[in-house]
């Protein structure tokens, strides 16, 4: 465990080929390493498991922050990045479950993240399995409907297995006037807040209990 | 046994789909609002697999395949417009692209109840499936033929669409998957699907032509196609239900080493009838109807 993401720069510049800080400006970097170095209960060798967990990138582009995390947990060879986007490269500008050994979802086309995470966590339920679902979506995504659409049926259904994290970098055409959470909250989701950036609260708000209802996670970070 | 008449297609659909749920734990089933009273036992007694999003198309197919990235077998079932134009995009991504199994359950099929105007007719559905692929089409002309169908769409682990309509032949016929012989000429080869097999059973009394059917109109029997036109002269008229020209295509390809000719009966493409009325009077302006289906006929066997 460790809040430091230095390691994931040499990963990043495989794809990019940038030799100097766009890895870090990754909105989604330090959310992705806190969840997978001490969140989620997966591995490499469990990726078919039932009783994983499921960790939904919704917001599906510009994903090189994702496989730079896969590629330093074990999920794909570091190897495999150098050939990004090729044709025959199992690694694109949107995830392509099919290819990606621990991709859960194909994304890329906004809104799509959210309501399978909630048909996940229906079915999980039914089955009586503990495993929880992740969905990571962007504040501009959330423009999309459907994820109001699915805001509503998990909030009515209490789907607690479910997990939401918005990364709020305030991209969002109109805004979200009265703030994000508060979009979740009106449907009995519970809520947490907190800086994007920082490993410790966002493994706090993330492991925090919340039974009977989904959670939202809403990581504020700041651009530039 | 749930007790439900069958007298309908759906609720057929609904009295083998209950019992599909009870017998089956990795049957699932999404609604969105429309025909719960046909399922109210099974959401109360399944939760969590038997779902109704309310009216929310886009959350019921992505729920639909979450469900089945679970291990479910997700059934999903709503109006034709909310079914397949309004969530295309769902169908194609969260479904297809995720490239998971599930049974999509249409009500209202074509014109089924004009009163309720052009909102809820979806003569494009089964084209639109056409724009994707490895998608398996049934369009039932028989509430009988509706068991068979589902539950061999529940058995597979692939993407069907199962096309439910109020208008039926008078008898059920044998649900095979092929093209099934009903009449024998020589002057050519009329496929009827679905419902529209009274109507063409009506057109070609007396004419020396062979009549097909099928309630299984994707994967299209090429095979099927190709013995009947083998023993009758290469003309080929396709009645459809939805619109018209969908099967052309299939038409075209599976005779493709042989002179032929071909013509289509269906769903307008040219105009929105923008009319109420009854379906009877919809199928006149379609030409789906015996006396349009016989005209299109003389027409194109000149005889």
């Amino acid at each position: 465990m460790t809040s430091d993401t230095t390691h994931l720069a040499p990963l990043f510049a495989r794809m990019t080929g940038d030799e100097k800080h766009e890895w870090a400006a990754a909105s989604t970097l330090d959310v992705l390493w806190v969840l997978y170095d001490r969140v989620l209960d997966v591995a490499p060798d469990r990726v078919d498991d039932p009783d994983r967990d499921r960790f939904l990138l919704s917001k599906g582009h510009g994903p090189m922050a994702f496989y730079a995390v896969l590629a330093d947990k074990g999920f794909i060879d570091p190897s495999i990045l150098d050939t990004w986007t090729d044709f025959g490269s199992i690694l694109g500008q949107h995830p392509d479950r099919t290819l990606v050994p621990g991709v859960e979802i194909g994304s890329g086309s906004l809104g799509h993240g959210l309501p399978i995470a909630v048909g996940q966590a229906f079915g999980l339920r039914a089955r009586n399995r503990a495993a929880r679902v992740f969905v990571l979506i962007g504040d501009g995504e959330l423009d999309e409907g459907s994820n109001h659409e699915a805001i509503a049926v998990a909030g009515r259904h209490g789907l607690d297995r479910l997990t939401t994290i918005v990364i709020d970098n305030h991209s969002a055409n109109h805004g979200w006037p009265g703030g994000i959470a508060e979009r979740f909250a009106v449907e009995n989701w519970a809520t947490a807040t907190v800086d994007g950036r920082d490993h410790d609260a966002l493994h706090a708000a993330l492991t925090a209990d919340h039974p009977g209802r989904p959670l939202v996670v809403v990581a504020d970070v700041q651009k530039g | 046994m749930t007790t439900v008449d069958q007298h309908t297609m759906r609720e057929a659909f609904a009295v083998h789909l209950n019992d599909a749920l009870d017998q089956d734990p990795r049957v699932a089933l999404v609604l969105a609002a429309i025909s719960r009273d046909l399922f109210d036992r099974a959401l109360r007694d399944y939760p969590d697999r038997v779902v109704n999003v309310g009216i929310r198309e886009q959350a019921m197919v992505g729920v639909a395949g979450g469900l089945a990235l679970t291990g479910f077998r997700p059934v999903v079932h709503t109006y034709g417009p909310f079914l397949v134009e309004r969530p295309y995009e769902q169908i194609k991504l969260d479904l297809g692209h995720q490239d998971v199994g599930a049974v999509l359950v249409s009500v209202g099929a074509s014109y089924d109840n004009p009163a309720m105007g052009r909102t809820h007719q979806a003569p494009a559905d089964v084209a639109l499936f056409d724009t994707l692929p490895g998608w398996t089409v049934h369009v039932p002309g028989h509430p009988d033929e509706v068991g068979p169908l589902l539950a061999g769409a529940i058995a597979g682990e692939g993407r069907v669409y199962l096309r439910l309509s109020t208008r039926s032949n008078a008898r059920p016929r044998p649900v095979t998957g092929e093209f099934v012989p009903v009449r024998h000429g020589s002057l050519g080869t009329v496929l009827a699907v679905g419902p529209t097999l009274d109507n063409v059973l009506a057109a070609t009394e007396g004419v020396d032509v062979s009549v097909l059917y099928t309630p299984t109109i994707r994967p299209f029997d090429s095979a099927g196609l190709r013995a009947a036109v083998d023993s009758t002269a290469p003309n080929v008229l396709v009645v459809e239900p939805y619109l018209q020209g969908t099967s052309a295509a299939q038409v075209a390809e599976a005779l493709a080493d042989v002179p032929h000719r071909q013509r289509s009966i269906g769903v307008r493409r040219d105009l929105e009838v923008h009319a109420y009325g009854t379906p009877g009077q919809h199928d006149e302006i379609h030409g789906l109807d015996a006396a349009g289906i016989a005209k299109t006929l003389r027409e194109f066997l000149a005889w």
